[in-house]
């Protein structure tokens, strides 16, 4: 059963997105508006159950009266407001975003981002060939304020080796776009534990624990709802990484299926994503009443138990 | 919230220089004994989180780099997350999570000081002590390179962090490697004199009248030079009848905006959320600005007088003077000039016995270019990453602490003591009618006389470089920049431009922070446009896309275009560097991305720089 939100009902104001009008709640977002109309906008820090960072800023829109582009993701929709989303502006912006954000790190697994690309022309390899992967740690430890004079002829990128260092999942941060996704979730979005956040400075930014400390020195619960979150494989499980280093991992031959954690009295609803007759990852939905998409260890991490019993023994 | 501590505890030294900040921790529940993870429980998650900026800065100072014993001490002190706390500090060039020598020099190599010999200096440095950003073990000091100082008009300057129980920091202009080896063997000469501002003594200046003529530490002199007489005529005028004034005036924001200060002034009064907050944003960061140090350094009462009468005007009760890191000698200043004020009553709980209550605490800054914009200002305070928040909503309704703030850069503030003097009308009678009053500008570079000079509105560019000698050596003008890194270059073509808001906006330039920086014809142009490329690469937050990728993206292009090696031919990179600065200008969250190609670009096209033929 779903529970059916009862507030205040709220006023319907009208704006115009792309010459066509729509009506929809105040307190609405452009985003929101945009759906209103039709358009589809492209999102990647965007996700529906955290608070919108507006910081990809793939999702500009233009707005009469406005000396810059909006994001959409967060600005609240105003009576009256006139809205471009196709015009040269926003086209070119969210081409060299995307142009930007591709040359510098690692989207092949995200999924929207192939798309986006090819929707908006982007060139990423425009700006010169990829520079090669920082040494371990070098990201992790770089000052604010500095960096390496360049010749400018490779594009700097943010690859670096991949951080394994727990049994559980693994950090690739040469796919990190810095959405913040990973540090709410972590946090008061979801999970109050507060093991990583945004450290350093400009492209040397990164999630990083206190002193770059590997996972199990930190204060890491291992509820994986920074996994969940991530919207380009840059924090994947351990299973699915473990599979697609020896090339056996193939959404196609997937199925998910849905049923209750078995743990505790919550309830919460697991996706089991299984393949071969194997479970490889777990999910939650993230309009799920119970659980928002968000899990803890047990249930993220905790169906090993039930393939030890495989009586074909893998 | 159930958080991990680190489990490491801080040396004694490091426990003081908390403790100094924090108030001792009495209890084990606030860490009073932390012997073990079980003894703690936060005392609140959002207590005094904006302590941990302070308290970092001060273990910073004290020892030299910040320990994981002494960031657990701070997190388990604030209930902060160790993780969060860490990602707060290395947000900062000043402070330091690896261990280094107690004496570390930042030599500005910035536009000005290159100009006056910042690359012999480092030189210098390179060869007597350690390779840049090396640990000297022998020497005890290590150097690094840094972005502008602040001290353009005296350059070349550096600034010494030097950790330990009474050294603080210090700044010097002009400085040389012998300087140094004084200041660390212990007969250095300190500041140093502070030479007059080159028009000392003239009648018709408003802003700077009292400079060099005030004792900047007595609050008597600060009175005998008509000190608190705005103050005293805002209490008689009350808070509407100060705004009218300030409308009336037409004084527009100095730092690089021009908001109207009294309209915002009055937004926020009519804020019926309380608390409200004032703050002075006096981290002054754009290279070749000078201007908010000299008035804070030389006349700090001039600034607390300002910052209390806006405080009446908009209904604040608590106001923050926030001060760039590398600023020691003004927030020395600024401090004991609050400290007095405090105690003889010019703040506090009944301001001059007028019945409001007003006081003010100083916060420093750790090194951050970003932390200037207002809303970075608001988070740096708060204890966050100085990241800029999105607009809207705008401070005067969510501010700092998410409260109706005010806030103004210091030359905006003390503008209000001439306009109370004389009132807003006979205030805006000079100037022009778009821009009243006078402006600051901050000359440096190749230039006869560098300082700050105050000028009315409305001369002109030429008569404002003539005023300070002009160009040495007779040699012929190739450049200007005008607003510093975030401005843009004019050419000798242009010398007839009014420096007035009206006349700059028009021909599609911006006054900026006032800063004026000529150039002659033996300058590498395109050097200073690459070390405008990399300051904005260096000063970006990193938080939204377009301005973390690309400021690198652009100084990546003009490396390439400097080295003469081009990706396909010169015409396809400025379009590409046409395509990289519309991003950035149209989809960053702030200014610094929105401008960090202005100059640039406005090199390229007004100065010719780059030219086809040079780079294929």
């Amino acid at each position: 059963m779903t529970a059916v939100p009862v507030g205040p009902p709220r006023r319907l104001i009208e704006l115009t997105v792309d010459d066509r009008t729509v009506r929809l709640p105040e307190g609405s977002t452009l985003l929101q508006a945009c759906a209103a109309a039709g358009v589809e906008t492209p999102t990647l820090c965007y996700l529906e159950n955290l608070a919108p960072v507006n910081v990809c800023r793939v999702c500009m829109v233009e707005v009469d009266g406005s000396r810059v582009l909006v994001p959409a993701c967060s600005r609240p929709a105003e009576p009256g407001m006139t809205i471009h989303t196709e015009s040269a502006r926003v086209r070119l912006a969210r081409k060299v975003v995307l142009e930007f954000l591709a040359s510098s790190v690692d989207v092949s697994l995200a999924p929207q981002a192939a798309g986006y690309l090819e929707r908006y022309g982007a060139e990423p390899g425009r700006f010169g060939t990829p520079a090669p992967p920082a040494a371990a740690g070098v990201r992790g430890g770089a000052a604010p304020g500095e960096h390496e004079a360049s010749d400018g002829l490779a594009a700097a990128t943010v690859a670096q080796p991949v951080s394994l260092d727990n049994e559980l999942y693994v950090r690739d941060y040469s796919r990190c776009i810095l959405c913040y996704k990973c540090v709410e979730a972590c946090g008061v979005d979801a999970q109050n534990t507060f093991a990583i956040a945004v450290a350093g400075r400009g492209f040397d930014a990164r999630i990083s624990t206190e002193f770059d400390v590997p996972l199990p020195d930190s204060a890491c619960v291992y509820c994986g709802n920074c996994i969940g979150v991530c919207p380009t494989g840059a924090l994947m499980f351990k299973s699915e990484y473990d599979m697609r280093q020896t090339g056996t991992w193939d959404e196609e031959e997937q199925a998910v299926t849905d049923t209750i954690c078995p743990y505790c009295g919550v309830g919460c609803t697991l996706s089991l994503h299984v393949q071969g007759n194997r479970i490889v990852k777990v999910t939650s939905p993230l309009d799920n009443d119970v659980t928002r998409g968000h899990l803890c260890i047990k249930g993220r991490f905790g169906w090993e138990s039930v393939q030890s019993r495989d009586p074909t023994g893998a | 919230m159930d958080l991990r501590p680190i489990e490491d505890l801080p040396s004694e030294e490091e426990r003081h220089a908390i403790d100094a900040v924090l108030r001792p921790a009495a209890s084990a529940r606030e860490g009073g004994s932390p012997e073990g993870p079980e003894m703690w429980a936060a005392p609140g998650p959002e207590g005094r989180r904006d302590l941990l900026l302070p308290a970092l800065r001060a273990v910073q100072a004290r020892a030299g780099w910040i320990s994981r014993g002494a960031l657990g001490e701070i997190c388990r002190r604030l209930g902060i997350p160790p993780a969060e706390a860490f990602g707060v500090g290395t947000f900062y060039a000043l402070l330091s999570f690896e261990p280094r020598p107690p004496v570390m020099v930042h030599v500005c190599d910035d536009i000005a000081c290159r100009m006056a010999g910042a690359d012999d200096l480092c030189a210098e440095f390179e060869a007597r002590t350690v390779p840049e950003g090396g640990h000297g073990t022998n020497t005890g000091l290590a150097w690094k390179r840094s972005p502008c100082l602040g001290r353009c008009e005296g350059a070349p300057a550096i600034l010494m962090q030097r950790a330990g129980d009474a050294a603080g920091d210090l700044s010097l202009a002009p400085a040389s490697y012998r300087d140094v080896e004084a200041e660390t063997s212990g007969d250095g000469r300190g500041p140093g004199d502070e030479p007059p501002v080159p028009q000392a003594g003239e009648p018709a200046l408003r802003l700077l009248r009292r400079i060099g003529r005030v004792d900047p530490s007595s609050l008597d002199d600060y009175r005998a030079h008509g000190g608190y007489e705005a103050l005293r005529t805002a209490v008689a005028l009350g808070p509407e009848g100060v705004i009218r004034e300030v409308k009336d005036s037409n004084l527009l924001g100095r730092g690089g905006a021009a908001f109207p200060t009294g309209v915002k002034w009055e937004a926020v009064a009519r804020q019926p959320v309380r608390p409200h907050y004032f703050v002075c944003n006096a981290d002054e960061s754009e290279p070749g600005t000078f201007k908010d140090r000299i008035l804070m350094e030389r006349d700090p009462f001039a600034l607390l007088e300002s910052l209390t009468i806006a405080a009446f005007a908009t209904g604040s009760e608590q106001g923050f003077v926030y001060v760039r890191g590398e600023y020691p000698l003004a927030a020395e200043r600024l401090e004991a000039a609050i400290e007095l004020a405090r105690t003889r009553g010019y703040l506090g709980e009944d301001v001059c016995g007028e019945g409001f209550r007003f006081d003010v605490e100083l916060r420093q800054g750790a090194g951050a270019y970003i932390a200037g914009e207002e809303t970075a200002l608001f988070n740096s305070i708060e204890g966050r990453r100085a990241e800029p928040r999105n607009k809207p909503p705008f401070p005067v309704t969510h501010g700092l602490f998410g409260k109706p703030t005010g806030i103004n850069n210091v030359e905006t503030l003390v503008n209000v003591l001439e306009i109370l003097r004389i009132g807003g009308q006979a205030f805006a009678r000079v100037g022009t009618e778009g821009s009243t009053g006078t402006r600051l500008f901050c000359l440096s570079g190749c230039v006869e006389r560098p300082g700050l000079y105050e000028v009315e509105f409305g001369a002109t560019l030429r008569e404002v470089l003539d005023l300070a000698g002009g160009i040495p050596g007779g040699r012929p003008l190739r450049a200007v920049l005008l607003g510093g890194a975030a401005g843009s270059f004019v050419g000798p073509e242009d010398l007839d431009l009014p420096l007035t808001f009206e006349a700059t906006r028009a021909a599609g330039v911006s006054l900026g922070s006032g800063v004026v920086m000529p150039f002659d014809d033996t300058v590498d142009l395109e050097w200073i446009l690459l070390r405008i490329a990399r300051f904005f690469r260096d000063e970006s937050c990193g938080q939204c896309v377009p301005c973390r990728v690309g400021t690198v993206r652009q100084e990546e292009l003009l490396s390439r275009l400097k080295a003469g090696r081009a990706i396909g031919s010169r015409e396809q990179e400025l379009a590409m560097l046409n395509e990289i600065a519309a991003a950035m200008r149209d989809a960053s969250i702030c200014g610094l991305g929105q401008t960090a190609s202005g100059a640039i670009l406005s090199g390229i096209s007004r100065l010719g720089l780059f030219p086809a033929g040079a780079a294929t």
